[in-house]
């Protein structure tokens, strides 16, 4: 399969790899997929007052599942929590111009947003009790 | 050293240029229809056919006239399993195979299936190899026909072949191998595996595509076979069709050098094998070895890269070329079949690479190999959320994953 060129990019030279700590109470992390399926991301957000100042990201899969949350996490840097929320897969397919059958790997980024979002949410607002998505795996 | 690399030799392999050589004659000055018995035009195509399939009989140790050229191994396993079937249908209505079979003989077993055809798939055991046993009780008064391939695609394990040629021939049951891996890499003898009828092709051993073979057994059993292309009864009205004789032509020189040229070859490919295998497992920690440890061909190696997935690192060496077991790979977005079957995790089938060493595979592009297979894995394990949280001591299969 030929991959496109920001797709090789973001491979190559992905934006923001790492971790922050978990636990920090200005850390969100979303950890979405399964390695059985063959990709798992962990996306984390750090934030100041309201405003996303850092983001970080992991990823087990395939090329185009790591460029998708390595574009994600430059995209939410600079955005509000809720700006964030509203990062759709379309924008990254769209971006990474990625083929139909890689378009699992988008929702996956999007999924990951959404997980990190929630579970920074859950930290500020612990009376709220949000319920985690399902596809929020943080027991590990 | 020149780049790409190819390293994909279960795929295909190039033809030898001494192959070329003797097929050139064959599309110009030496056309003739080999089925054209009245001028030497026809005769001298007829010769190259003739020398091709004592060849080719040679290095299975078959007699020439059980050879029945094909347009490939898929043909060769398609006309073995329908052909037989539909020859001994009022024999019995059962057939057994195997489980990491290739696509060529399961989808004609799953196509026989939907027309009445009980077929009984046998599993196989953690290095990937058929036990003659289960082939044994899988046996009943309706099976017609034995299935079962010498060496695996994906991860080179050789089957007991032999034994289980032994059983079928005890039992008066028909024995079809699916040679296609094995034939021209490893000693092949017919009369010791007690088959009955065997595909193989020319692409696989360094000759051209477009042409297979599918040998049939004569004598004690002479197996019969419906034909699944009708038309002017060539190859003992088995397959009929013009002979595409520049292909014969090169597919007899490939099965010649094969057979000249294995004992020195098999040591060769080993010794690069072992060290492309040590070269990498004596840097990088968790990789595994899918299939068998001694008893695979000597051209392959088929490791799992733990917590990195396959496409992600067949992109990291884009200029070798490998081929992956990964869901991302393939079309179906499952992953290999053939892993799953012997039981490796779905999680360590996607992270699978296979290596296929040949003939022009050498000592440099397997130490390049090593070192960008090293500096791949440790980029992607870095970047992978898996490798981090085993460091931290997480146990991954604890986890509850939200299967997508």
């Amino acid at each position: 399969m030929a991959y496109s060129e920001k797709v090789i990019d973001h491979y190559n030279n992905p934006r923001n790899m790492g971790s922050f700590k978990k636990e920090d109470k200005d850390v969100g992390t979303g950890i979405v997929g399964a390695p059985e399926c063959g990709d798992v991301m962990k996306l984390q957000i750090k934030v100041e007052n309201d405003t996303i100042v850092d983001a970080k990201f992991k990823t087990f899969g395939c090329g185009s599942a790591i460029a998708s949350s390595s574009l994600a996490t430059e995209w939410l840097k600079g955005k509000t929590v809720d700006e964030a929320n509203s990062i759709k897969n379309t924008d990254i397919v769209q971006e990474l111009n990625l083929p139909p059958v890689k378009i699992h790997c988008s929702v996956l980024a999007e999924d990951a947003i959404k997980a990190a979002l929630n579970d920074y949410k859950k930290k500020v607002e612990p009376e709220s009790q949000e319920a985690a998505t399902s596809a929020a795996v943080t027991n590990g | 050293m020149k780049l790409p690399i190819y390293m994909d030799n279960h795929s295909t392999t190039p033809c030898d240029p001494r192959v070329v050589d003797a097929m050139l004659p064959y599309f110009t000055e030496k056309f003739g229809n080999a089925a054209s018995r009245n001028h030497s035009f026809g005769w001298e195509g007829e010769e190259g056919v003739d020398l091709a399939r004592k060849q080719i009989a040679k290095l299975i140790h078959a007699d020439s006239k059980e050879i029945v050229f094909t347009s490939g191994a898929t043909e060769s396993d398609n006309l073995a399993l329908k052909g037989v079937v539909e020859m001994y249908r009022e024999k019995g209505n059962h057939i057994i195979t195997s489980a990491t079979e290739h696509r060529a003989v399961i989808d004609p077993a799953k196509s026989l299936e939907k027309k009445g055809v009980s077929v009984t798939y046998l599993s196989v055991d953690k290095m990937g190899r058929v036990n003659p046993d289960d082939v044994r009780s899988a046996i009943t008064d309706q099976t017609i026909l034995i299935s079962v391939m010498l060496a695996n695609n994906e991860i080179g394990t050789i089957n007991p072949i032999a034994e289980i040629g032994k059983i079928a021939k005890e039992k008066g049951v028909l024995f079809h191998c699916d040679a296609t891996q094995g034939v021209g890499k490893i000693p092949v003898d017919v009369q010791a595996l007690c088959v009955d009828l065997m595909s193989f092709s020319a692409h696989k051993i360094y000759g051209p595509k477009g042409v297979g073979a599918l040998y049939v057994r004569r004598k004690a059993p002479r197996v019969r076979l419906v034909p699944m292309i009708d038309g002017g009864g060539h190859e003992r009205g088995m397959r009929s069709g013009t002979l595409p004789v520049p292909l014969i032509v090169g597919f007899g020189k490939a099965c010649e050098l094969c057979e000249q040229e294995m004992e020195a070859e098999t040591i060769r490919l080993k010794t690069l094998r072992d060290r492309l295998q040590e070269g990498i497992t004596s840097v990088l920690e968790e990789v595994y070895l899918n299939g068998h440890p001694i008893e695979r061909l000597p051209g392959n190696l088929n490791l799992s890269f733990a917590y990195v997935e396959g496409e992600a690192l067949l992109m990291g060496v884009k200029e070798i070329a490998l081929s992956s077991g990964s869901a991302c790979t393939s079309a179906t977005l499952e992953p290999s079949y053939v892993l799953r079957a012997l039981g490796v995790g779905s999680d360590l089938a996607h992270s699978s690479i296979r290596f296929g060493l040949g003939r022009f595979t050498t000592a440099e592009e397997v130490e390049y190999t090593i070192d960008r297979m090293i500096k791949a894995v440790n980029h992607l394990r870095e970047m992978s959320p898996l490798y981090e949280m085993a460091k931290e001591g997480v146990d991954l299969k604890s986890v509850q994953w939200a299967a997508h």
